[in-house]
C-alpha cells in the first residue's frame, strides 16, 4: 500500500497473500443474503463454513455456495462440533473432496459447556492431517507452549480463542496472545470470542496477524454495520500496533509548552 | 434386484443397482460442492460414473453450511 501510514504488508498464510486481516463466520446469520451483505461491509476474504448432511427431506434449500461465492472468497472449512482427532480428519477430507483445496480449520473440542479446545486430540489431529498434505490453521487455547508444539508440527496458523466460542467475552489474557505472538512464525489469528470492534483491535494492537468473527457480527442487532465496524476495528488495531504506541505515564505531561506562557 | 441403503443415516430403497452419480440424480442432489462417503470411504468426484452402490452400502453426502 503506498498511502501514507498503510499497512505495508499483506496478511500470508501458508504463502496464500490477503489484504483484508478481518476473516468472519457463516453461522447464526438470519440468512444466507445477510451473511452476503456482511461479507460485502467486512471486506473479508476468508470465511469459516462447516461441512453438514446435506438435506434429503429438502434439497432445494437454499445452498450457501449460491450467495457466497467460492471462487472469489475462500472457503475455510472448520471441524466445528468434532470431539476426537479421527472425526476431524474424516470432516476435512470430506470437506478437501467438495471443495478441492486443502487449506482447513482444525477445531477439536473437548467439553460442550466451555467449546475449549481438547489440545492433546488437537495436537494429535494436526499432526497426522500435515502428513496428508492438509494446510491446517489451528483453533487453540491461548498456552504459549501449546502454540509453539503446534507450530512445530506444521501448523500455517495459530489461531488462539480470545475467550470462549460465542462468548463475546473479548480478550482475557491479553498477556498469554502477546507471549504468543512473540514466539510465534506463523501468523496467530484470534479465535473465538470477539463480542465487538474494540476486542478485534485489542487483539490486532497486541500484534496478532488477524481476527475471526462470528458470533460478535452474526448476533449483533445489525450484523452488516457491525462488520463494517469490525473491518475499520481491525485495520486500526492493525496500525496502531505498527506505528508503536506511546508509553503508558502515570502522571500528566501538557500537550502545549509551559514555556512562553503569559 | 433392489437396493438398501442408509444414506445419512435414513434407509433408501431402490429398485436397481445404482452409480454414485445416478444416486445423486434420484436424490435431486447436484454433483457439484458436494461430497461423498460410501462405507467410510470418500468416493473421488472422478468416479461418480463407475462406482457401483451395493445392498447394505452406508453413503454420507455432505456440503458447505454456515459455521464459524
Amino acid at each position: 500500500m503506498s498511502e501514507p501510514g498503510g499497512d505495508p504488508k499483506p496478511l500470508v498464510i501458508a504463502g496464500n497473500s490477503y489484504r483484508s486481516r478481518l476473516i468472519i463466520g457463516t453461522g447464526k446469520y438470519q440468512s444466507y443474503e445477510q451473511n452476503a451483505r456482511a461479507l460485502e461491509a467486512s471486506g473479508a476474504e476468508i470465511v469459516t463454513v462447516a461441512v453438514r448432511r446435506v438435506n434429503l427431506s429438502d434439497p432445494r434449500q437454499p445452498k450457501l455456495i449460491d450467495f457466497i461465492d467460492p471462487k472469489k472468497v475462500t472457503y475455510l472449512p472448520n471441524t466445528a462440533g468434532c470431539f476426537t482427532g479421527e472425526d476431524a480428519i474424516r470432516t476435512l477430507r470430506l470437506a478437501r473432496e467438495a471443495g478441492g483445496w486443502n487449506l482447513v480449520k482444525l477445531e477439536v473440542l473437548g467439553d460442550c459447556k466451555t467449546l475449549y479446545p481438547d489440545m492433546l486430540e488437537t495436537l494429535r489431529a494436526a499432526e497426522m492431517l500435515t502428513g496428508d498434505g492438509f494446510q491446517v490453521m489451528v483453533y487453540c487455547n491461548d498456552d504459549p507452549m501449546m502454540a509453539k508444539r503446534l507450530e512445530n508440527l506444521g501448523a500455517v496458523a495459530i489461531m488462539p480463542l480470545a475467550s470462549p466460542i460465542g462468548s463475546g467475552l473479548g480478550i482475557q489474557s491479553p498477556i498469554n496472545i502477546r507471549l504468543i505472538v512473540e514466539e510465534a512464525k506463523v501468523p496467530v489469528i484470534v479465535d473465538a470470542g470477539i463480542g465487538t470492534a474494540s476486542d478485534a483491535a485489542i487483539a490486532m494492537e497486541l500484534g496478532c496477524d488477524a481476527v475471526i468473527s462470528n458470533t460478535g457480527i452474526a448476533e449483533a442487532k445489525d450484523p452488516v454495520t457491525m462488520a463494517r465496524a469490525m473491518k475499520h476495528a481491525v485495520e486500526a488495531g492493525r496500525l496502531a500496533y505498527l506505528a508503536g504506541r506511546m508509553a503508558k505515564k502515570r502522571y500528566a505531561d501538557p500537550s502545549s509548552p509551559l514555556a512562553g506562557l503569559i | 434386484m433392489g437396493v438398501r441403503l442408509t444414506v445419512n443415516g435414513e434407509e433408501r430403497s431402490f429398485e436397481t443397482a445404482l452409480s454414485v452419480r445416478a444416486l445423486l440424480t434420484e436424490l435431486g442432489l447436484e454433483p457439484a460442492k458436494i461430497a461423498v462417503e460410501r462405507n467410510r470411504e470418500i468416493v473421488p468426484r472422478s468416479q461418480y460414473d463407475t462406482v457401483a452402490i451395493r445392498d447394505g452400502d452406508r453413503l454420507e453426502i455432505v456440503q458447505f453450511i454456515g459455521g464459524g
